[in-house]
C-alpha cells in the first residue's frame, strides 16, 4: 500500500504546477490569435498603428510565453518523475498524443516564435505575418494534443488492458483522437483561452482610455478584443454546455457531484441553481431548482434518467465486486496456475479491473477485501460534491459576468459611446482577473471530478504515483513554491511595468510618455498624426 | 503495420538515438553558448551579442529535447517512468536548471539595470551548463547499471540514492557531455560573432576540445577496465510482447565491448567522436569557423552513438536485479503505438527540418555589438 500522506503530496504537486502552469497557457492561446489579427489589419491597410498593436501586445504576449514555456517543462517532466507507474501502465496510449504534439505544435510554435520577437527587420511584411500565424497555429495544435491525451484520461477510448504487458495498450488510434470528451474540451480549452486573450487586452486597453492616453492605439486595441472576445465567450458557453452532454454521457459521478445530485430524480432532472450541499448526509440543504434543464443539458431528452450520487455508489460497488473476479482469474493467470474458466472469466470482467484496483488503497490482498473495505472503496468514487458544485457555480458565474461585459462593451462600441460609459471601462479593467478564475475552477472540475481515477475507471490515482517518499515530495514542493513564486513575482512585475507604460515602450517616440517628456522631437522620430 | 515488430523496435532504437543527437546539436549549440556566455562576454552589449547568436533559435533547439523526451514515452514508456521516477532529484535538478532559460533570454534585456542583467546572465549559465552535465551523468550510471527492479504488478522500484548518482565514474562521464557541450557551443559563437568574442570562442574551442579528448579516452579505458557490463544468458524472441522481467541477464567484465568486436563497424562512433574534435580544433585554429561547427557536430553524433552501441540492445540495465534491465527489444511500446509513432514522425520530421532551416536561413548573419545598438528595444 502506498502511504497515503505521499499520495496527497503527489496530487498537490501536480495540481499546483498544472494550475500555475495554466495561468499562462490561455492567455497564450488567445493572445497569439489577436496578435495574427492585428497584423493581418496591418499588412492589408499599412497603418503603422496596427504594427505597434502588434508589437505591443506582442511584448506582453512574450513574458507570458516565457514562463509558459518554463512551467509546461515541469508537465512533461512530472508524469515520469511522480507517476511513473502511470507512464508505465498507460504510456503506450498516452504518450503517443505527447510526442505527437512535441512534433506537430511546439516545434512550430517555438521556431516561430522566436522570428516573431527577432524577425521584424529581416523578414518582409508578408513573412512576419505568415510567422505570426504559425505560431498561433502551434500553440493550438499544442491544444489539441494535449487535450487528446487528457481526454483519454476522461475517457479511455480506444485502448484495452493486456494480462501479458500488465498495460493498457492501444487499440485504435483514430479512436484516441476522435474521443469525443476530447474534441469537445478542445474547443471549450482554446476558446476559454480566446476570452482570456480577449479580456486581457480589453482591460488593460479600458486602463489607457479611463487615463485618456494613446487613444487612437487604445480604441483599435479595444475593437479586436471585443470582437474577438464576444465570438469567444458565444463559443466557450455553448461548447461548455455541450461538454455537460459529454460528461452526462461518460462521467456520470462528475455530473452528479456538480449537481450534488444525490437522489436518481423521475426524468427530466431538474437543475440545482443554488444550495449548500453536505457531503455527510448526502442532501443539499436551500436549494433552488430549475425544473427540467439539467434533464437537458445532460441527456439531451425529457426521458433519460441523470443517476444520483447514491445510485452511483451502489452501482461502483458492483463494479468492485465484479472486478475482484477479473483480479483473482488475473492473478492465477499471472501466477501460471489459471486454466480455461480464468481466462473466461478475466475477460468476462475486465471493464471493472480498475474497480478492484481501488481496494488497495486499504488492502493489498484485492481478493480477500471485506465488505466494509468494498464500501469504503466504493464511496470513494464520488468526488467531495461541495468543492465541485462551488468550483462549477464559479466557473459558469464568470462566464456570464464576462458575456455580459463583452456583449454591452460590443455594442457601445459600435454606438461609439464606449467612453462614456467609465463604470464599463472601470469593470473591464477589473474583470482582467474573471477568464482566470473561470479557467483554473474549470481546471478543478475537470480534474478533481476525474478522481478517484487518474485514467477513468481504469487506474486509481493512489496506484499511479511513483515510487517515492513523502519526504522527497515535501523537499520538491518546497523547490517548485520557491522557484514558483520568485518568477511570479518577476513576471507581475514586468507585466504590470509594461502594461502601464504602454505603447511608449516600443520608443517609437509617437506615444504618451515620450510625446509628453518631448523625447519625440529631441529622438527626431516623426509625430504620427493619427494617432489621436 | 510499415514494418514488423522487431523491425520496429530497432527503428525506434535508431530514431530516439537521432532525437538525442538531434537535441544535443540544436539545444546544445544554444547549451553551450549560455554556458561560456558570462566568459566570454566581457560587457553588456557583447553579453547581448552573444545571446543575440542564439536569440531566435534556442526556444525552437529546446524542442529537440522536449520531444526526444516525448518519443521515449510514447516508444519505451517503462524507460521513461523507471528513469525519470528513479533519478529524481537529478531530473529536478535539470528541470530547475532548465526553468531559467526561457525567462532568462526574454527578461534579461527588458531592464536596465546591471545587477539585473548580470544575474540573468549568470542565471542562463547555470541554466544551460547543468542539463548536460546531469545528463552526461545520467549516461555514466546506466552504463553502470541503475539500483531499481518490478515487483508483481509491474512498478518499478529504485533503491539507489541521489548521492549515489555522483560517483566517480558517473562525474567522468558529466565532465565528457558538458565539455561537448561547450566545444559546440564556441564553435557556434566563433562562427557567428566578430572579434574580439570570436577569438576568444576560438582559444574555447582548442581548450574544450582537448578536454573533451581527454576525458573521452579516459572514461573508454575506464569502461574497458574497470566496469562491468550486462549480457543476456537466455533471450526472448525480439518480436515477443514486451515483458522486461522475462529474459535472463548476468553482469559480465568487458561486455560492453562485445559490440565493438562482433561488429567492427560500431568502432566508427567512437572513432568519429576523437577524429571531429580532432578536426574541430584543427579547423578552428585555421580560422575555418563553418567546418568548425560541422565537426563539433560529428562530435556529438559519434559521442551520443558510443554510449548507445556500446550498451545495445541495453537501456537502462538493473543493478538491483540484473533480469529486471530494460533494453530496446522488451521496453516498448505495442506494435501499434510504434508504428503511429513512426507515421508520424516520417511526416513531422522532414517539415521540422525544413522550416528550422528556413529560420536559420532567414536569422543567419554575424551579430555585432552595432547591430545589437541600432535595434537596442528590439533584442534580446
Amino acid at each position: 500500500m502506498m502511504d497515503p500522506d505521499f499520495v496527497d503530496l503527489s496530487r498537490w504537486q501536480f495540481a499546483l504546477t498544472a494550475l500555475y502552469h495554466f495561468l499562462f497557457v490561455p492567455l497564450t492561446l488567445g493572445l497569439t490569435w489577436i496578435l495574427v489579427i492585428m497584423e493581418s489589419v496591418y499588412v492589408m491597410t499599412g497603418k503603422e498603428v496596427y504594427k505597434d498593436m502588434t508589437k505591443f501586445w506582442g511584448k506582453l504576449f512574450g513574458i507570458n510565453f516565457a514562463l509558459g514555456v518554463t512551467t509546461g517543462l515541469t508537465m512533461e517532466f512530472e508524469f515520469g518523475t511522480n507517476w511513473a507507474y502511470y507512464s508505465h501502465y498507460v504510456g503506450d496510449v498516452f504518450g503517443a498524443p505527447l510526442a505527437i504534439e512535441g512534433l506537430m505544435a511546439f516545434f512550430l510554435e517555438s521556431t516561430f516564435v522566436g522570428m516573431f520577437f527577432l524577425g521584424w527587420e529581416r523578414l518582409s511584411k508578408r513573412q512576419h505575418l505568415a510567422v505570426t500565424f504559425l505560431t498561433a497555429l502551434g500553440t493550438n495544435l499544442s491544444a489539441l494534443w494535449i487535450l487528446v491525451a487528457n481526454g483519454w484520461m476522461q475517457n479511455p477510448v480506444g485502448a484495452e488492458f493486456s494480462l501479458e504487458t500488465m498495460r493498457m495498450e492501444m487499440t485504435s488510434f483514430a479512436e484516441v483522437f476522435f474521443n469525443p470528451v476530447a474534441q469537445v474540451k478542445f474547443i471549450h480549452t482554446v476558446a476559454a483561452g480566446y476570452v482570456t486573450g480577449s479580456m486581457f487586452v480589453a482591460g488593460i486597453s479600458a486602463y489607457y482610455l479611463l487615463k485618456r492616453r494613446d487613444l487612437g492605439f487604445a480604441r483599435r486595441s479595444m475593437a479586436v478584443a471585443l470582437g474577438f472576445g464576444l465570438a469567444g465567450v458565444l463559443s466557450v458557453i455553448v461548447l461548455g454546455d455541450e461538454s455537460g452532454y459529454e460528461v452526462g454521457d461518460v462521467q456520470k459521478t462528475k455530473l452528479a457531484a456538480v449537481e450534488a445530485e444525490w437522489h436518481t430524480e423521475e426524468p427530466p432532472a431538474s437543475f440545482t441553481l443554488f444550495g449548500y450541499p453536505n457531503d455527510e448526509t448526502m442532501e443539499t440543504e436551500a436549494a433552488i431548482k430549475i425544473p427540467y434543464v439539467m434533464g437537458i443539458i445532460a441527456t439531451r431528452s425529457l426521458d433519460e434518467e441523470v443517476t444520483g450520487i447514491k445510485d452511483l455508489i451502489k452501482q461502483a460497488e458492483n463494479r468492485i465486486r465484479a472486478g475482484i473476479v477479473a483480479y483473482r482469474a488475473m492473478t492465477a493467470i499471472r501466477n501460471g496456475t489459471g486454466d480455461e474458466e480464468d481466462r473466461a472469466l478475466f475477460d468476462m470482467y475486465k471493464k471493472d479491473l480498475g474497480y478492484a484496483l481501488l481496494l488497495k488503497r486499504y488492502t493489498d490482498k484485492v481478493v480477500d477485501a471485506t465488505d466494509e473495505q468494498i464500501a469504503k472503496a466504493a464511496r470513494d468514487t464520488i468526488p467531495d460534491v461541495t468543492l465541485m458544485f462551488w468550483a462549477f457555480r464559479i466557473m459558469v458565474a464568470s462566464g456570464f459576468i464576462m458575456l455580459f461585459l463583452f456583449v454591452t462593451g460590443f455594442i457601445m462600441m459600435a454606438r461609439r459611446r464606449l467612453e462614456n460609459h467609465r463604470w464599463l471601462l472601470r469593470a473591464f479593467l477589473y474583470g482582467i482577473p474573471l477568464p482566470w478564475i473561470a479557467i483554473e475552477t474549470g481546471w478543478f472540475v475537470a480534474e478533481y471530478g476525474r478522481q478517484p481515477w487518474a485514467i477513468g475507471e481504469v487506474l486509481p490515482t493512489f496506484l499511479a504515483t511513483s515510487s517515492l517518499t513523502a519526504t522527497d515530495l515535501m523537499i520538491s514542493i518546497a523547490g517548485f513554491v520557491t522557484f514558483y513564486t520568485v518568477l511570479a513575482i518577476i513576471e507581475f512585475y514586468l507585466m504590470f511595468k509594461f502594461a502601464r507604460l504602454g505603447p511608449s515602450s516600443l520608443h517609437t517616440g509617437r506615444y504618451h510618455f515620450e510625446r509628453n517628456a518631448g523625447t519625440a522631437t529631441l529622438a527626431g522620430a516623426p509625430a504620427a498624426p493619427h494617432q489621436d | 503495420m510499415v514494418m514488423d515488430y522487431e523491425s520496429l523496435k530497432f527503428v525506434w532504437w535508431l530514431l530516439i538515438g537521432i532525437l538525442l543527437v538531434g537535441f544535443a546539436i540544436m539545444d546544445g549549440m544554444d547549451m553551450g553558448v549560455g554556458s561560456l556566455l558570462p566568459f566570454l562576454g566581457k560587457s553588456d552589449p557583447e553579453r547581448r551579442v552573444i545571446i543575440n547568436t542564439v536569440g531566435p533559435h534556442w526556444d525552437g533547439n529546446q524542442v529537440w529535447f522536449i520531444t526526444a523526451g516525448g518519443a521515449i514515452f510514447a516508444a519505451w514508456p517503462a524507460v521513461y517512468a523507471a528513469s525519470f521516477s528513479g533519478f529524481y532529484f537529478a531530473m529536478l535538478l535539470v528541470l530547475f536548471a532548465l526553468f531559467l532559460r526561457p525567462v532568462g533570454f526574454d527578461y534579461r534585456s527588458k531592464l536596465d539595470d546591471p545587477r539585473w542583467r548580470n544575474t540573468w546572465d549568470w542565471g542562463l549559465m547555470v541554466g544551460s551548463a547543468v542539463p548536460p552535465l546531469v545528463f552526461g551523468i545520467a549516461f555514466g550510471n546506466l552504463l553502470q547499471g541503475v539500483p531499481f527492479h518490478y515487483d508483481d504488478i509491474m512498478r518499478p522500484w529504485y533503491t539507489g540514492s541521489f548521492w549515489a548518482l555522483l560517483n566517480p565514474f558517473a562525474l567522468l562521464a558529466g565532465l565528457v557531455s558538458l565539455a561537448m557541450i561547450v566545444l559546440h557551443g564556441a564553435a557556434f559563437l566563433q562562427l557567428r560573432t566578430e572579434q574580439p568574442i570570436a577569438q576568444r570562442a576560438q582559444g574555447m574551442v582548442t581548450k574544450a576540445g582537448l578536454v573533451y579528448i581527454a576525458a573521452f579516452a579516459l572514461a573508454g579505458t575506464w569502461v574497458a577496465l574497470g566496469i562491468d557490463g550486462f549480457e543476456i544468458v537466455k533471450d526472448r524472441p525480439h518480436d515477443a510482447l514486451p515483458i522486461p522481467v522475462g529474459k535472463e541477464v548476468v553482469v559480465a567484465a568487458g561486455a560492453w565491448l562485445k559490440n565493438y568486436s562482433q561488429y567492427p563497424i560500431t568502432l566508427l562512433a567512437p572513432l568519429t567522436g576523437f577524429a571531429a574534435a580532432v578536426l574541430a580544433i584543427l579547423a578552428s585554429r585555421a580560422g575555418r569557423a563553418g567546418w568548425t561547427f560541422f565537426f563539433t557536430a560529428l562530435v556529438q553524433l559519434g559521442t551520443i552513438f558510443t554510449a548507445g552501441l556500446s550498451m545495445f540492445p541495453f537501456i537502462m540495465p538493473s543493478s538491483d536485479n540484473p533480469s529486471h534491465s530494460l533494453t530496446m527489444w522488451d521496453a516498448t511500446s505495442s506494435h501499434l503505438t510504434l508504428n503511429v509513432m513512426f507515421i508520424a514522425a516520417v511526416i513531422f520530421v522532414p517539415i521540422i527540418i525544413a522550416y528550422t532551416t528556413w529560420n536559420f536561413w532567414k536569422m543567419w548573419r554575424v551579430v555585432t555589438v552595432k547591430e545589437i545598438e541600432e535595434q537596442s528595444h528590439l533584442a534580446y
